[in-house]
């Protein structure tokens, strides 16, 4: 069985789909993500979907799994390189790809990591003195 | 409506016979319903050709319109009425050209006299309502083709998408919003989004005359759609009158930004980038 291969770059992993997704390369890829999450210990997941021409309903579920499965391990899911094509079919036929953060390239999604990361760690540092001023 | 073999003959005869006196008589009816608006000699040279047309075919026995050897007298009338669409003279103006043989023809029955002129003249006059409806109809089709090319070019020309700012591009959208334009428009965009990199696009609705839910509808695919491939959309230029509209009926932009001038959008976008745009006092010479 084909796998799809996983790339670790920094603090993010890569995962560029290159060919049809069935049903066993789909579990395959969140079982392998899920470990590769956990034993790097990354932040952030870009799904590269450059080179699929279709995307379908069976596809939008496999990626907002993704995204779930990647939401309880602390890491941030940004899908990258949706072709415009993709894009519309998605639109007429209603679906709307919900909790998935998107970027036009895969560039764009490092930076959207990078700065939701930012906020993150921004929040947790303010979170202190909020909570002193919040019960005198 | 066909001629007769020997109806065509006495037509071929009497036009043939007169031809200086029909194609001038023929030109003064056209040029005065025409009120000079085309020069005499082109005039000139159209009803001869016409005339020659006829002469030509009704020389070669029946004359019916359809058949294989009146193919000269169509490609002539067609000639004609395509000349007249296109030089944008009217389709009354355009049947008179034809309609004018019928007063030459009566003329010339009169002054030829005898018992089969009457019958003859109804049997021409028949000849040349079919030659006028033929024209009519090239006429509408070349007006028609005409409407389809200037539509395909407006199509073409009115959906340019522009670069206001490293990352920024905005579509100023101009005149009503069908569903044939506005998949164009989409299409047009996104293709530029991944061309260019752009993670903001503007969409400017200044030049659309009215939104309703239709419209509405299409704007609101193209912004999901942009999304989906992770750019933000911003509406701008909406009018006072549209913003009443959208209200009333109820169209809801959700968590979509809107602003009122393109300007106002430019700057939003810039400060979501960190851009500072500071109101300067404006320098003034002491």
């Amino acid at each position: 069985m084909e796998r799809v291969p996983i790339l670790k770059i920094g603090d993010i992993l890569l995962v560029s789909i290159q060919l049809d997704m069935s049903d066993q390369t789909a579990v395959a890829l969140q079982e392998d993500l899920a470990e590769r999450i956990v034993a790097t210990g990354c932040h952030g997941v870009i799904i590269d979907i450059t080179a699929l021409d279709i995307v379908d309903s069976f596809v939008g579920r496999m990626l907002s799994t993704i995204a779930s499965i990647s939401k309880v391990l602390d890491a941030e899911t940004v899908v990258v390189g949706m072709r415009p094509a993709v894009a519309i079919t998605l639109v007429e036929l209603g679906l709307s790809l919900n909790g998935i953060r998107t970027a036009l390239n895969v560039e764009r999604g490092m930076e959207l990591i990078a700065a939701a990361r930012a906020d993150e760690l921004d929040y947790q540092l303010d979170d202190d003195p909020d909570a002193e001023t919040a019960t005198p | 409506m066909a001629l007769s073999a020997e109806e065509s003959g006495r037509l071929a005869a009497l036009l043939g016979g007169h031809a200086e006196q029909v194609t001038q008589r023929w030109t003064e009816i056209v040029a005065g319903s025409l009120r000079g608006r085309l020069s005499q000699a082109e005039l000139r040279r159209q009803v001869q050709d016409l005339h020659s047309a006829i002469v030509t075919t009704s020389k070669q026995g029946v004359i019916d319109l359809s058949a294989e050897n009146a193919a000269e007298l169509r490609a002539a009338l067609s000639e004609l009425s395509r000349g007249r669409a296109r030089q944008g003279f009217s389709a009354t103006e355009t049947a008179i050209s034809i309609f004018a043989l019928k007063e030459v023809l009566a003329g010339l029955a009169e002054e030829a006299g005898g018992a089969t002129a009457l019958r003859d003249y109804v049997a021409f006059s028949n000849l040349v309502d079919e030659l006028g409806l033929f024209t009519f109809e090239s006429f509408v089709r070349t007006r028609e083709s005409l409407i389809a090319d200037q539509a395909e070019q407006l199509l073409e020309l009115s959906t340019p998408v522009v670069k206001l700012w490293e990352g920024v591009v905005a579509v100023p959208l101009v005149g009503t919003l069908d569903s044939a334009r506005a998949q164009v428009v989409m299409e047009r965009l996104l293709q530029t989004l991944v061309d260019t990199g752009s993670p903001y696009a503007i969409i400017d609705i200044t030049g659309v005359p009215a939104v309703d839910t239709q419209v509405a509808q299409h704007i609101l695919k193209t912004v999901v759609a942009a999304r989906l491939m992770g750019a933000d959309c911003i509406i701008s230029g909406i009018r006072p009158q549209i913003a009443q509209t959208i209200v009333a009926l109820g169209i809801e932009f959700g968590d979509i930004a809107t602003k009122a001038t393109l300007a106002d959008a430019l700057r939003h976008v810039l400060r979501l980038n960190g851009v500072e745009t500071a109101r300067r006092q404006p320098r003034r010479d002491v």
